[in-house]
């Protein structure tokens, strides 16, 4: 499943490193971060796919604690 | 200026306003003859001043606290996110950096520096958050066609809803002045429709009932009552929207080569900071303080940011640039590829040509009216629905056969024969000549040929030829001159290939093509390419969907409502004009050179920081003031990736 998600990030450098981080994540297939339209594309699995968005955006606070995700 | 944004100007102004009165206010205030307030809030004899050693105390602890505060209240957040970085483990980030060199600079009693090291960072990355803010704004602004309602009819009142809501085969009006919402068929009304957000194109395109109107124009003139035949979700402007949004998360070399960069970049100035601050005063002896000093100078100069923001900036705003003129490009990495194109292969019909069949010249023979000629003809196919009969009716201007036509027969791969007005009439290509035993004069204009006999006698023949686009010819002309190389692949038979590939100057042309013959002839030449070069095929999207997957870049035009281009290509013009291709070239080539300026620029000013500040000329200052200028100018330059380039 794929969906998109508005968020918060404040320097480009930040969204390079997020979207390195979070696409360790087990259970992500693809992620991608846009720092031009704060935009964050999460292709993850169907069944636990709350889940592992819960822990994306734990891991995005711990690179970055001022970014924001919008679920 | 967002909430957050603003809180760091006042912060930035309170930490100003503090070096100032630091910088202003002495360090005793004389209160009389006899006491002096100093600021531990003690009252001080002047006879004390010296013997209790109170002028020293006075002299270091007030700037101290001072500088304290300002620092703090500058670079709190920095310092929180440094500790945090590292109880996470994410160490070598700015903030990590920022802290250890101003903290490394109170250490050694650089009050100051170390304030307005955190000061200048500070306004760098406001400037930095506000100028992008501004841009990101100005180039979604500029894409922002999405309509915000649709009317409908309620009751006779008409009522406004989101387009979200509005469901297929529901009637919406339109009003002058007002965005169409969404897909549709005029039902009734007519006007003249701006197209420009879409295609970039000023002239407007008229439309009455029956016509199809896409979503994102704007209706200039009268009212329209338009029947919608797509939910929003699946209409124009919410492809175009979804695909140039999507634009930033296919992101190009450039931008993954710099961020890679980035991450062995900082690490390494970290290391060398070490060593400058611990190998020369070993080897050279001495002189801690000095080379620690330098050391953190490079500390200050090993963030990324300037690299990092201005190059998505560039491709950003290329990609929005280039979709305000109708070209569409699916991601920052097409923009690149296409910068890099040395060969464009077109294909003909509908590309090229107009694909639509038009009579181009009527050759009566001896004693035939050319005018008879062609109304002869017309009627003689007026049953049939093939393109050529079509443009034989459009050229006579015969719509039905009026009872003037009798006992047709098709004769499948030759043409038709019939009665007309009660003569004999043969209409068809040069094999249907000689089967009926006709003496015709053969016409070997390119195009397609029609001949026609009236009771046996040769009467004329007509050519049907696809009519070029008025601006091909300067089209291939500007792609010659920027050095490309030209090839046309088609279907059509030889002749017709070559008048069209002398007409516009083509490099190369090669016919009587099947579908899988293209294929193989643009595999062929994309070995034969440049190398590093790439390879970009323009097609109409509707047939040649292999060649433009097959490609390096793919290219579709006439996309405003087709679906299938839209999907099959990497970069989309909304409308049909083969000028574009050279617009998009020009486009993609500013891009890329507005990137690779930002990244030697950038990288200059750091390795001349560098060297400076390993030398000891520069200080922590000039550092973080070149660190931020470049960013700042890059950001600018980044932005002029917006303005669409005039002259093709």
């Amino acid at each position: 499943m794929q969906k998109k998600f508005k968020m918060e990030v404040d320097c480009a450098n930040c969204a390079a490193k997020i979207e390195e981080a979070a696409r360790k994540i087990p259970g992500v297939n693809s992620l991608t971060v846009s720092f031009m339209t704060q935009k964050m594309v999460v292709d993850a699995d169907d069944g636990r796919f709350d889940e592992i968005m819960k822990e994306i955006v734990k891991v995005c606070k711990k690179v970055e604690p001022d970014c924001e995700v919008f679920l | 200026m967002t909430k957050k944004q603003k809180r760091v100007l006042y912060r930035i102004l309170i930490a100003g306003a503090l070096l100032l009165v630091q910088a202003l206010v002495p360090d005793q205030i004389f209160l009389g003859e006899r006491w002096v307030l100093d600021f531990t809030g003690e009252w001080v004899a002047p006879a004390d001043w010296v013997s209790t050693g109170y002028t020293l105390y006075l002299d270091t602890l007030t700037p101290f606290l001072l500088y304290m505060a300002a620092y703090l209240i500058i670079g709190y957040d920095v310092l929180r996110k440094a500790v945090l970085g590292i109880v996470h483990g994410e160490i070598f980030d700015e903030n990590f950096l920022m802290a250890v060199a101003t903290v490394g600079a109170i250490l050694l009693g650089s009050y100051g520096e170390s304030v307005e090291v955190m000061l200048f960072y500070q306004i760098g990355e406001l400037f930095q958050s506000v100028a992008v803010g501004k841009s990101r704004r100005s180039i979604t602004e500029l894409m922002d066609i999405r309509p915000d309602y649709a009317n409908i009819e309620v009751a006779g009142q008409l009522k406004q809803v989101d387009p979200d809501e509005v469901a297929v085969e529901q009637i919406i009006v339109i009003r002058p002045g007002e965005r169409v919402p969404l897909d549709g068929v005029v039902v009734e009304g007519a006007s003249a429709l701006n197209t420009s957000a879409l295609t970039g194109e000023s002239l407007p395109r008229e439309v009455a009932a029956g016509d199809e109107v896409v979503s994102g124009c704007v209706n200039t003139s009268g009212l329209l009552r338009v029947r919608v035949t797509k939910p929003f979700g699946e209409s124009t402007v919410s492809k175009i929207l979804d695909l140039v949004e999507n634009s930033s998360l296919k992101k190009a070399k450039a931008e993954n080569f710099i961020t890679k960069f980035a991450r062995y970049y900082t690490p390494a100035v970290c290391i060398g900071a070490a060593l400058l601050a611990v190998i020369p005063p070993l080897v050279l002896g001495g002189g801690w303080a000095v080379w620690v000093r330098r050391a953190l100078t490079f500390l200050v100069i090993s963030c990324p940011c300037a690299l990092v923001i201005s190059i998505p900036l560039s491709f950003f705003g290329g990609i929005g640039g280039a979709s305000r003129s109708g070209i569409l490009v699916k991601g920052g990495n097409y923009l690149e590829a296409l910068s890099a194109a040395r060969t464009v292969v077109f294909d003909k019909t509908g590309t090229l040509t107009q694909g639509v069949f038009a009579v181009a010249e009527t050759c009566p023979a001896e004693g035939i009216h050319a005018e008879a000629l062609l109304e002869t003809a017309a009627l003689a196919e007026c049953y049939s629905s093939h393109p050529i009969s079509l443009s034989l009716r459009q050229a006579a201007g015969i719509e039905g056969d009026g009872g003037r036509v009798s006992g047709v027969e098709e004769i499948a791969g030759h043409g038709v024969t019939a009665a007309v007005d009660g003569r004999r009439v043969a209409v068809g290509n040069a094999r249907l000549m000689t089967a009926q035993g006709v003496d015709f004069v053969p016409n070997d204009h390119p195009g397609t040929v029609v001949y026609a006999a009236i009771d046996g006698t040769f009467a004329g023949s007509i050519l049907i030829s696809d009519q070029l686009k008025a601006t091909a010819a300067g089209a291939v002309r500007s792609l010659r001159s920027q050095g490309l190389r030209t090839v046309m692949l088609t279907g059509d038979n030889a002749k017709t290939a070559q008048a069209v590939g002398e007409a516009l100057g083509l490099d190369e042309i090669h016919s009587e093509l099947l579908p899988a013959g293209k294929v193989e002839q643009l595999e062929r030449l994309l070995t034969s390419k440049p190398p590093r070069s790439t390879l970009a095929f323009v097609g109409d999207g509707i047939n040649d969907a292999p060649v433009l997957s097959r490609a390096d870049i793919g290219i579709a035009m006439g996309a405003m409502g087709s679906d299938a281009a839209i999907e099959a290509a990497d970069i989309v013009l909304m409308d049909d004009d083969p000028a574009k291709i050279a617009l998009a070239m020009s486009i993609s080539r500013k891009c890329l050179r507005i990137v690779k300026e930002n990244i030697i620029f950038a990288l200059g000013v750091k390795a001349a920081c560098l060297i400076l500040g390993a030398a000891g000329i520069a200080g922590m200052q000039a550092a973080i003031f070149a660190d931020v200028g470049v960013m700042v100018l890059a950001v600018l330059n980044a932005a002029r990736t917006l303005r669409v380039p005039q002259n093709v």
